[in-house]
């Protein structure tokens, strides 16, 4: 426990003694505050042009609600914008490691590889944590000037926490085939691009196909989360999704031992 | 401390250790000498835990490398070739860093990162960034780095590569300071280091141990015989049959003159363990010609690494 410790502070000072934390956070902030900022005048435009169509027509003004038209749309930007800039928080992980030679200190101490694997994961899960945290700054705001739902809000925000340590679980797994952090950083971006995108297919292979094409796509189970629905088999989903990141990872660096590289 | 039993280690198909068996006794410092790509950084992963044997079995004060490698780890220094610094960090954060992987008692760990870094001679750099650091303090911060947690065993990867000529002395009479309190084997391929800081040598070539004595024996020729070489001024075919038929003097092996002058260089072996330079001298005193010089010429442990890693 304590070895585990040590690697998780190690990271995360590490993160925060080079730009690219800084880097990415500001970055990814930056994006989904622009799109905030769209999506909540667009919102508001609407919201005048029904006023204003009310008015006309002599009738109640309709009720528009935000959790559903700028909230939910914001959720599933970020978590796309997410899948880009996670890859470049894991894939210095191991790649760095192994391109520096750090690796053989880390192998040759007494630190279990599961120690050092959840140790890694659980410092850029901390980065992403803190990453969406800021984020929370948007819904304060709409909380001073509306009065969103508190409940689609947190379950969104859990979604996106969720699908966020699938992808640093296969970021770090794909940090450990190479010592090329850039390569590192594509194929995770690739891998988990076609499992986001895959669900788009369902429409196009056939009813039994599409089925099954659909319960592929790590975005179909975001949807609940992002309406507000918390239902375990998506928690369960994600949690054999990062279980499989960091299984996997486990036997690529034991197999590497083994093959010398 | 440390025994190694039939080591194998193949790459795919390439045999990189081949059967090696060696054992080091406490305190002892052994050296590795062998050409690039001989086999001498696999043995030491191995020993190491990083890399697991593909047959053999080799044991570390006790504990089996590949079934009791945490404990292993635990009792092991290691320095690979290329010291494994983390760059963005400060060198005493770093040293901290490995104190605290290496299980050094948190209550203990301040005392032992001070020490190390006084007794490495970085304590003074010890708030810069790595990456700031020449070569030699990297190279310092390597040693550190497997020493932090007062090991049984050390062992270093080329120690003292790429360092200039005044910090591979001082990095030599660390290592030297070292030895008694820990074990250490240390592989180079720079044959004088080996003489000055190991008390034995093993030559690896192909992953094979081909020799393993201590560095004086090694140079005392694989006859067993000295050499000397002397300097004489006279006829040249006169003092090479005259000292050819000296009793002890098995043979002249080469004799070469300077130029434009009557002075002669001669190389001679003596017959298996029998002191010649007495008789040499006599000889040539005797017969009236001059004696400039008379020196032993034991084979050095250059001619002792060629001969034994050259294939005919």
């Amino acid at each position: 426990m304590r070895n585990y410790w040590t690697i998780v502070t190690r990271e995360l000072k590490s993160y925060f003694s080079s730009p690219i934390a800084y880097v990415v956070i500001g970055l990814f902030l930056a994006i989904s505050g622009v799109f905030f900022y769209l999506l909540i005048t667009s919102f508001v435009q609407l919201c005048m042009r029904a006023d204003v169509q009310a008015q006309m027509y002599r009738m109640a003004p309709p009720k528009l609600n935000i959790n559903m038209m700028a909230i939910r749309p914001l959720f599933h930007n970020m978590s796309m914008f997410a899948l880009f800039f996670m890859p470049l928080i894991t894939m210095r992980l191991y790649a760095d490691e192994k391109r520096s030679g750090t690796i053989e200190l880390l192998l040759t101490s007494p630190v279990t590889n599961l120690q050092h694997i959840l140790g890694k994961f659980s410092a850029a899960a901390i980065l992403y944590l803190f990453m969406l945290l800021f984020t929370f700054v948007y819904m304060l705001l709409l909380f001073i000037f509306g009065n969103p739902e508190l409940g689609p809000i947190m379950t969104g925000y859990l979604g996106l926490f969720l699908l966020g340590l699938c992808y640093i679980a296969f970021g770090i797994f794909f940090s450990t085939l190479t010592d090329n952090q850039l390569i590192a950083a594509i194929s995770t971006m690739v891998f988990i691009l076609f499992f986001y995108v895959v669900g788009w297919l369902s429409g196009l292979v056939g009813p039994f196909l599409g089925q099954f094409v659909e319960k592929l796509s790590v975005i179909e189970y975001f949807n609940d989360f992002s309406k507000g629905i918390f239902d375990t088999q998506n928690v369960i989903f994600y949690l054999s999704f990062i279980f499989m990141g960091l299984f996997l990872s486990f036997i690529s660096i034991e197999s590497a031992r083994w093959r010398g590289r | 401390m440390i025994d190694v039993r039939q080591v194998t280690r193949y790459f795919g198909r390439v045999k990189a250790v081949d059967q090696v068996t060696f054992q080091v006794e406490k305190g002892e410092i052994l050296g590795f000498l062998g050409p690039n790509a001989a086999g001498k950084t696999t043995t030491m992963r191995i020993l190491t835990t990083f890399l697991p044997a593909t047959k053999g079995t080799a044991t570390v004060a006790g504990f089996d490398v590949h079934t009791q490698s945490m404990e292993v780890r635990k009792r092991i220094g290691y320095m690979p070739e290329n010291p494994p610094l983390y760059h963005e960090m400060r060198v005493r954060d770093y040293i901290d860093f490995v104190a605290a992987i290496k299980g050094v008692d948190p209550r203990d760990r301040k005392r032992a990162v001070a020490e190390t870094m006084d007794k490495t001679g970085i304590a003074h750099v010890s708030d810069r960034v790595i990456k700031t650091l020449s070569k030699g303090y990297k190279q310092r911060v390597g040693i550190a780095q497997a020493l932090v947690h007062n090991p049984d065993v050390l062992i270093l990867d080329e120690p003292t590569v790429g360092l200039d000529p005044k910090q591979i002395i001082e990095v030599r009479e660390l290592i030297k300071n070292l030895a008694g309190n820990h074990t250490i084997i240390l592989s180079t391929h720079i044959l004088p280091e080996v003489s000055m800081t190991c008390q034995r040598v093993m030559i690896i070539d192909h992953g094979r141990i081909v020799a393993e004595d201590r560095p004086e024996n090694l140079t005392r020729g694989l006859t067993g015989s000295h050499r000397i070489g002397v300097v004489v001024k006279g006829p040249k075919k006169e003092i090479q049959s005259k000292l050819s038929a000296l009793k002890t003097v098995s043979q002249v092996i080469t004799s070469e003159t300077e130029k434009d002058s009557d002075t002669h260089h001669f190389l001679l072996e003596s017959v298996a363990d029998e002191e010649i330079r007495p008789q040499v001298a006599k000889s040539v005193i005797e017969n009236g010609w001059e004696l400039y010089e008379i020196k032993p010429e034991d084979l050095s442990l250059e001619d002792v690494f060629l001969h034994l890693t050259t294939k005919e």
